[in-house]
């Protein structure tokens, strides 16, 4: 009988990592030795707890690494809390990798921005690794990235990692400060003027809420990026992945294969329609 | 008066529809078609000729329809009905795996795609969310083979509609196509149109010229009851051969011709399409959504009786004692609060946003997706509407309101 694309492969936790009080990152290796998983920057899987349900989630690992795959999720509600719950050695269903990717070998020759806001750090997350693993094939590369607080902060020694390294610009700033936060208080859009990079030579990779996307797009627009050289990564309600559940529409598109990475210049108009 | 003969069709009596069944069954068809039930013709599995909707009519119009009894005794006398061929090519609830707990994670025991569809689901229950597992279906380890009886040309476009969404992309629907390529099509050309149908303006009907296996006329004089057909491919060459059958005559032919060609000039509705998808485009923000959103039940109706629409949900259930899950598959409707949830809410939370998206869909982004419109002008979204919301109706309300509108005469009125 042919494979059926809604028939989830069994992964196993062979890591859980507490990132922030609500976001975990989970490894996961096959339980039956399939070999290697290959990804590309920016695709997603579809991941199923068992008996509660299946939700679409990036793949944020190194994609050097095609062994373990690599999920890191925030609690919003039913399936992330149960999820939140596994434990190492349990196991995960997993469908994909899903969807388009970053245009991180069409970027070589340029800087490139990065800018993530909250969990959005995720999915850019392998097209940093890529990047970095072939550095000398880009120009400048910046790192903009906006968290609620400096407790919501992702991947905080790898960060402390990327800052020591004097061919990767990385600004944090914080929605609202706490405790000892000495640097940056404001959205992350207020970084991207002053952020150093040519732009008319930048390809920028863009991830976060869809407000924050559109506002960025814009503030890059106005520092002269050009309207393909603008990538974002779009959320919709996802049932399937592979287009056949019509559930993540957004205009003319399918997310699930048309996307998640978008050019700005195919969703520019879409973005400004309400309740598209 | 001698009679010029063709080879291009054929002729059977009345009395030989029987043997169609039979020619059927005896492939190992499980033979589907109109019958009359609750006050509606719908599509059910069949036992015998007698099971067709002999001597009925219907009457539909915006929010309504009606049964009518006809002055004849024919078997096609009618249009459409709330059901279409999609609920079992694309069942409305289906099982795509269980999967059992294991010490450290859990299995797949059963992937039953092949599985029958239940074609009795009662047409009020599709939308009932699985209510946790029902281990009580049987599991057939054959896949269903249906024989269609009585498509008509604008069901056989629909059909090719979603052939593209199932089988034409990156990945297919193993449980659409194997019923897909099983299933046998008897297409019967429509002998008159209803009063919602716009398939002229569409291009997909009301003559049938692809994707059927057999395609009959119904032809009724006083004193004769016969079937023009045309063969579409050598498995109905094979199944008429098993019919008692001759070459038809040339006017024959002329008169199954005339029969369509009377259809086409009776349309219940238009729809003019010239540049719809730029139309509907340019007016996402125009007044006339909001009118329509203040009459709209969002009920689901229109997409649940439209035979392209597509949309379904996924759901993962398990039972009481937590080892035993269960995934579901079941139509869906992009006129739900669900639909477009994702964190902080839902995407088109408004009336207003979920007609637009379902009309511009049908006429519009479908176009981009797939290549071609999304509506083949069956008049099931306008009948069975309880607040009779007309697609054609709402087109022509943006298309009149555009500046330099000028209005299309043609001939279908
Ligand atoms: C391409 C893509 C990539 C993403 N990447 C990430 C990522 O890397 N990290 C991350 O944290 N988030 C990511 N998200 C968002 C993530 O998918 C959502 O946060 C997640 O779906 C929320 O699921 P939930 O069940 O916890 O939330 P809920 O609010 O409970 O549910 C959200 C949706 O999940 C489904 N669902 C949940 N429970 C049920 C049920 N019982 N029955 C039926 N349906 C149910 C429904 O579709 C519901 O609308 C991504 C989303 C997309 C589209
Ligand atoms: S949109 Fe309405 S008229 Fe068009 S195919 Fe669907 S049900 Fe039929
Ligand atoms: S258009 Fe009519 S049938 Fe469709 S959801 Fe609205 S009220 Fe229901
Ligand atoms: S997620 Fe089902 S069609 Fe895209």
């Amino acid at each position: 009988m042919m494979s059926d694309p809604m028939i989830p492969r069994q992964y196993r936790i062979s890591r859980v990592r507490r990132e922030t009080a609500d976001t975990f990152t989970l490894e996961l290796t096959p339980v039956q030795d399939e070999g290697t998983f290959s990804f590309a920057p920016g695709q997603f899987n579809m991941l199923y707890v068992f008996g509660v349900g299946e939700i679409p989630i990036s793949i944020s690992g190194d994609p050097a690494n095609p062994r373990t795959v690599v999920h890191t999720t925030r609690v919003v509600g039913t399936v992330t809390r149960a999820m939140g719950t596994l434990k190492r050695g349990d196991v995960l269903g997993v469908r994909g990798p899903f969807g388009s990717h970053w245009p991180v070998e069409e970027a070589e020759g340029n800087d490139v921005v990065i800018v993530a806001g909250g969990i959005g750090l995720a999915p850019l997350r392998p097209a940093l690794f890529y990047i970095l693993s072939r550095r000398e094939k880009y120009g400048r590369v910046v790192l903009l990235y906006g968290a609620r607080t400096p407790e919501d902060i992702l991947y905080r020694r790898e960060l402390g990692r990327w800052r020591a390294q004097f061919d990767l610009d990385v600004y944090v700033t914080v929605d609202r400060a706490t405790g000892g936060w000495r640097g940056n208080v404001g959205v992350v859009t207020t970084l991207i003027p002053r952020a150093p990079f040519d732009p008319l030579n930048t390809v920028a990779m863009v991830c976060g809420p869809e407000v924050m996307m559109r506002f960025t797009a814009l503030e890059l627009r106005k520092r002269g990026v050009g309207a393909d050289n603008i990538f974002l990564s779009m959320e919709r309600n996802m049932k399937c992945a592979v287009g056949f559940c019509g559930h993540c529409q957004f205009g003319p598109t399918f997310v699930c294969k048309d996307g998640p990475v978008f050019p700005y210049r195919r969703v520019k108009d879409l973005l400004a329609i309400w309740e598209l | 008066m001698t009679q010029a003969q063709t080879f291009e069709r054929f002729i059977f009596d009345r009395q030989y529809f029987l043997s169609l069944f039979e020619a059927l069954t005896r492939r190992g068809y499980c033979v589907v078609g109109p019958t009359v039930c609750d006050g509606a013709i719908v599509y059910q599995e069949l036992t015998s000729p007698d099971d067709l909707p002999i001597g009925w009519t219907d009457q539909q119009d915006g929010g309504t329809y009606r049964l009518k009894r006809r002055n004849d005794q024919a078997l096609f006398g009618y249009v459409v009905g709330p059901h279409s061929w999609k609920k079992f090519l694309f069942p409305p609830r289906i099982r795509l795996f269980r999967a059992r707990r294991t010490e450290r994670g859990f299995n797949i025991v059963l992937n039953d795609v092949a599985s029958p569809p239940a074609p009795d689901t009662p047409y009020s229950a599709l939308n009932d969310p699985p209510s946790g597992i029902s281990p009580s279906i049987p599991i057939h380890p054959t896949a269903p083979k249906f024989a269609f009886i009585g498509v008509r040309s604008c069901e056989l476009h629909a059909i090719a509609i979603q052939d593209k969404v199932f089988l034409g992309g990156a990945y297919v629907d193993p449980t659409y196509k194997v019923r897909r390529e099983n299933a046998f099509i008897v297409a019967v050309n429509c002998g008159q149109a209803g009063g919602t149908c716009f398939c002229a303006s569409m291009n997909t009907g009301p003559k049938a010229t692809v994707g059927f296996d057999l395609a009959l006329t119904e032809i009724l004089e006083p004193a004769r009851h016969y079937f023009v057909v045309e063969v579409g491919t050598d498995r109905g060459a094979a199944v008429l051969q098993d019919i008692p059958h001759r070459p038809a005559h040339i006017e024959e032919v002329q008169l199954a011709e005339e029969i369509v060609a009377r259809t086409a000039r009776q349309m219940g509705r238009q729809l003019d399409t010239t540049d719809i998808k730029e139309l509907l485009y340019r007016n996402y923000e125009h007044p006339r959504w909001d009118q329509v959103a203040a009459r709209c039940l969002t009920c689901a109706n229109c997409t649940m009786v439209c035979p392209t629409c597509f949309c379904s949900t996924v759901e993962d259930v398990t039972d009481l004692t937590g080892e035993h899950a269960e995934r579901w598959r079941t139509w869906d409707s992009c006129f739900t609060m669900d639909f477009s949830y994702i964190h902080g809410g839902s995407v088109r939370a408004s009336a207003k946003a979920r007609y637009r998206q379902w009309m511009t869909h049908k006429l519009a982004t479908w176009i981009d997706q797939f290549g071609t419109s999304g509506c083949v002008g069956c008049g099931r979204c306008i009948t069975w509407c309880p607040v009779a919301i007309d697609i054609t109706e709402e087109v022509r309300a943006i298309r009149a309101s555009e500046p330099n509108h000028k209005e299309k005469t043609d001939g279908n009125t």
